[in-house]
């Protein structure tokens, strides 16, 4: 090995053993243990005691490194996950650097799992040892700290943006809401009601629209994108871009005379396409912030040869063709990615028609039809010729649950919101015939399954199970190959109007922003978190936090606690003034690296980087969590793990297999 | 009966917690083993692997989390490249590959451990002890500090 050994000859190391009242002392010979390794080279005090957690046997050895001078101490007891950090504070109390703390576990790992007291003792012993050999080489270290700028960003102007805005701003602290779109409220806002209380989702929604646009602590910057990110937990710089509205967001007073004289038609993103708005337009009567935009993909204004008919009406001259984005940055602390989802393409599943057939709808279609703000007023009519469907048609699963062709995963929310429809549909078309294909119906949640029941008994809703093969035009009529695998029959239903539960899918183009944030993301797409279990709001990037369906498929509420819980996690680490890390990174010894990269390429927090000037790697300990997967790669042993050298490692496989 | 010596290097986050578990469950297996706890099982260097064959082990363990449930995201799949590659090694060296074991065992699993702790010794016992030619004693990548 070329790592320089650490080794100080003139340590002092104290040995405690513990006899865990009988737990360690009826098996491991307790007091042979202490007196074997009283001559050891570097052990100048040895001892054992009945309970070394209690609080005399803490005082015996914070008076006994006073006493003696120790550099360093063993404990020989029980897991370090149990009273290391007992230790830790008693060594700090004595005045010595808790990292020159061991922890020799001969309980968990030796006393009660073996019987043979001569072999256990054995162990033991060599267990003690090897850690007297990592404590001669055990430096002091101090936890790496670094300031925090108390400010959050949030990506997504959706249900869980706005709810993880409101609730940091309501912890106190600043928010910068950036929304890609002309206007926040995101997929909710689209919806008509809400299962399983059939809420108006526009009427819950719209109440946090605006108080998220009135708090005197949040930013909210719509139409605008992050464009990069560079720094590290606590301390981020954000470049924001600034896309060009062509209208002055603070002149405008939605007058709306330049929409009346706008020339341009272009289909309606916020009514998924199912009526038309102008290329000036605002994109939903209860847009925030309340200003027209121009769209420039279709203003012929912004053309070589001018249309101008908009500029000419507004009163306010708040329309200025000549805006161009603009970029700035901003700081801030920690980063909540809130950036939604999309549903799966009509393309993908050509089998059903969506493509091809206008009475083909998708879950988002169908809630613009049947909402009373929606482009048919909330009365049910399909697109093609503005028919009341007599028969309709619900597909679940589509791209759901499909391991061969589509997504392997249940889009969880399709279920309800299928049932939703179909009510809805009942309710307004009383006479109508409402068809349900199904795989399973899931309805985990409070009051769903009550609320499916009242789908299928209150409002007739047939239920098929089994899946669509195809669908296919026959006069004005789609007809719907099916089976029911309940009866083992193939079925054919006809239909006037197909609504199809298009699988969730991550939101389009997010991969981009993704890779710039360093989040890393589950094979579908959607962004990881850091531990399926214990830590489902925070990404393994140290700072970035999810919330809502970024993260994957949830419904309504789950989004909004997931939110209020990242915004938990944020006032966490803006509760420190300053972050604490512990110091058992891996740092670079500048003299051998030899900028080879291969531990850059091996750090999964991209903490690493190659320093271009110098030629060497480089470490940002802050981002270092310490797992060593970069020093054991590492060709010329330039990276050492501080406290887990390989020279360490070395020592104690020598104290512990050389008898 | 020759008892051999099996050094173990156990992650901290599952296979050591695991290790942790037996004891607590009191689950009874053979003393052959001794254990290192690294923070990751990425942070085993085939080097060390070679260097406690050389100091008297006649099998080496490295315990990590199951694929996927990494503490550190992706360490254990470098171990598994690691491992793979370095066993091809290893009968070079005139070490038979079986004597290096790797295993994902979950912080939930002790008796697991326990079970791959005897399992393991008894194979080592049926390969007997390790003799190291001399050539692999003598090599650069083993040799002493």
């Amino acid at each position: 090995m070329t790592a320089k050994t650490t080794k100080k000859k003139d340590k002092r190391i104290g040995l405690f053993v513990c006899h865990c009242g009988v737990n360690i002392a009826s098996v491991v010979d307790v007091e042979k243990v202490a007196e074997a390794l009283k001559e050891y080279p570097g052990v100048t005090f040895s001892t054992d005691y009945v309970y070394m957690c209690s609080d005399p046997g803490q005082q015996m050895i914070i008076d006994t490194i006073k006493e003696k001078h120790l550099d360093g101490i063993i404990v020989a007891a029980c897991s370090p996950t149990l009273h290391e950090k007992t230790f830790q504070e008693a060594a700090r109390l004595a005045g010595l650097n808790p990292y020159q703390i061991e922890i020799a576990n001969i309980r968990e790992q030796d006393s009660w799992v073996h019987t043979d007291r001569e072999k256990a003792t054995r162990k033991a012993v060599r267990i003690v040892k090897s850690h007297v050999e990592k404590a001669l080489r055990n430096e002091n270290l101090e936890p790496i700290k670094v300031d925090v700028k108390k400010r959050a960003l949030i990506i997504g102007g959706g249900i869980s943006g706005l709810q993880a805005a409101l609730d940091i701003a309501e912890h106190g602290y600043e928010v910068i809401l950036v929304e890609k779109n002309p206007s926040i409220g995101g997929k909710m806002i689209q919806l008509s009601e809400t299962f399983p209380t059939l809420d108006c989702s526009q009427c819950i929604l719209t109440p946090k629209m605006v108080e998220v646009s009135r708090h005197p602590r949040i930013k909210l910057l719509t139409y605008h994108e992050v464009d990069s990110i560079s720094g590290f937990v606590g301390n981020f710089k954000v470049r924001i871009k600034k896309k060009p509205r062509y209208v002055d967001e603070s002149l405008c007073n939605l007058c709306g005379e330049c929409e009346k004289v706008c020339p341009q038609i272009v289909p309606d993103e916020f009514n998924m396409g199912l009526s038309f708005r102008k290329a000036v337009y605002l994109p939903f009567p209860q847009a925030i912030p309340g200003t027209y935009t121009l769209d420039e993909a279709h203003c012929l204004g912004l053309s070589p040869v001018r249309c101008g008919k908009c500029k000419d009406v507004c009163d306010k001259m708040a329309i200025d063709y000549d805006m161009k984005e603009t970029f700035f940055e901003e700081e801030v602390g920690a980063v909540v990615v809130a950036t939604g989802y999309d549903l799966y393409t009509m393309q993908a599943l050509g089998e059903y028609g969506g493509e091809k057939y206008e009475d083909v709808v998708n879950g988002l279609e169908f809630e613009r039809i049947l909402s009373a703000s929606g482009p048919t007023g909330g009365v049910v009519l399909r697109p093609s010729d503005g028919k009341v469907p007599k028969s309709v048609v619900f597909v679940q699963c589509s791209g759901s649950r499909d391991t061969e062709k589509h997504n392997p995963y249940c889009s969880k929310i399709c279920c309800m919101y299928t049932a939703k429809h179909a009510m809805l549909y009942k309710h307004r078309v009383p006479d109508g015939q409402a068809t349900v294909f199904y795989i399973d119906v899931r309805t985990g949640g409070k009051g769903f399954d009550e609320f499916y029941q009242r789908a299928v008994e209150e409002d007739k809703i047939l239920y098929i199970r089994g899946k669509v093969s195809k669908i296919f035009k026959e006069g004005d009529k789609l007809v719907v190959w099916g089976v029911d695998t309940l009866t083992g029959k193939k079925v054919e239903v006809e239909a006037d109007l197909v609504v199809l539960a298009m699988a969730m899918v991550k939101a389009d183009g997010v991969q981009d922003l993704l890779k710039k944030l360093k989040v890393s993301t589950d094979i579908h797409g959607f962004v990881a978190e850091a531990h399926p279990k214990l830590r489902p709001v925070e990404s393994l990037n140290a700072g970035f936090y999810l919330a809502g369906c970024a993260h994957g498929p949830k419904d309504i509420p789950e989004a909004v606690a997931q939110a209020s819980a990242a915004a938990a996690k944020v006032g966490d680490l803006f509760a420190q003034n300053e972050l604490v890390h512990e110091p058992t990174v891996v740092p670079v010894n500048d003299e051998l690296c030899s900028g080879c990269g291969i531990c850059i390429t091996m750090c999964p927090y991209g903490a690493r980087s190659l320093d271009p000037e110098r030629g060497v790697a480089v470490v940002n300990e802050i981002l270092c969590e310490g797992c060593g997967a970069c020093a054991a790669a590492c060709p010329s042993g330039a990276a050492q793990q501080r406290n887990q050298t390989d020279d360490q490692i070395f020592s104690m496989l020598r104290a512990m297999l050389r008898e | 009966m020759f008892e051999p010596q099996i050094m173990c290097f156990l992650c901290k986050w599952c296979t050591s917690t695991a290790a942790d578990m037996a004891g607590t469950s009191r689950l009874q297996y053979s003393p052959n083993n001794i254990n290192m706890r690294v923070m990751c099982s990425s942070r085993v260097d085939p080097q060390h692997v070679l260097y406690a064959f050389k100091e008297g082990a006649d099998g080496v363990f490295i315990g990590g989390c199951h694929p996927g449930d990494c503490h550190y995201v992706e360490g254990n799949y470098k171990t598994l490249r690691r491992v793979t590659l370095f066993k091809k090694m290893l009968g070079d060296l005139g070490v038979d590959p079986r004597r290096l074991r790797l295993e994902w065992i979950s912080a939930a699993e002790g008796k697991k451990y326990a079970e791959t702790m005897d399992e393991f010794a008894e194979q080592i016992r049926a390969l007997g002890p390790l003799q190291l030619n001399e050539r692999a004693l003598a090599s650069e990548v083993i040799k002493d500090e």
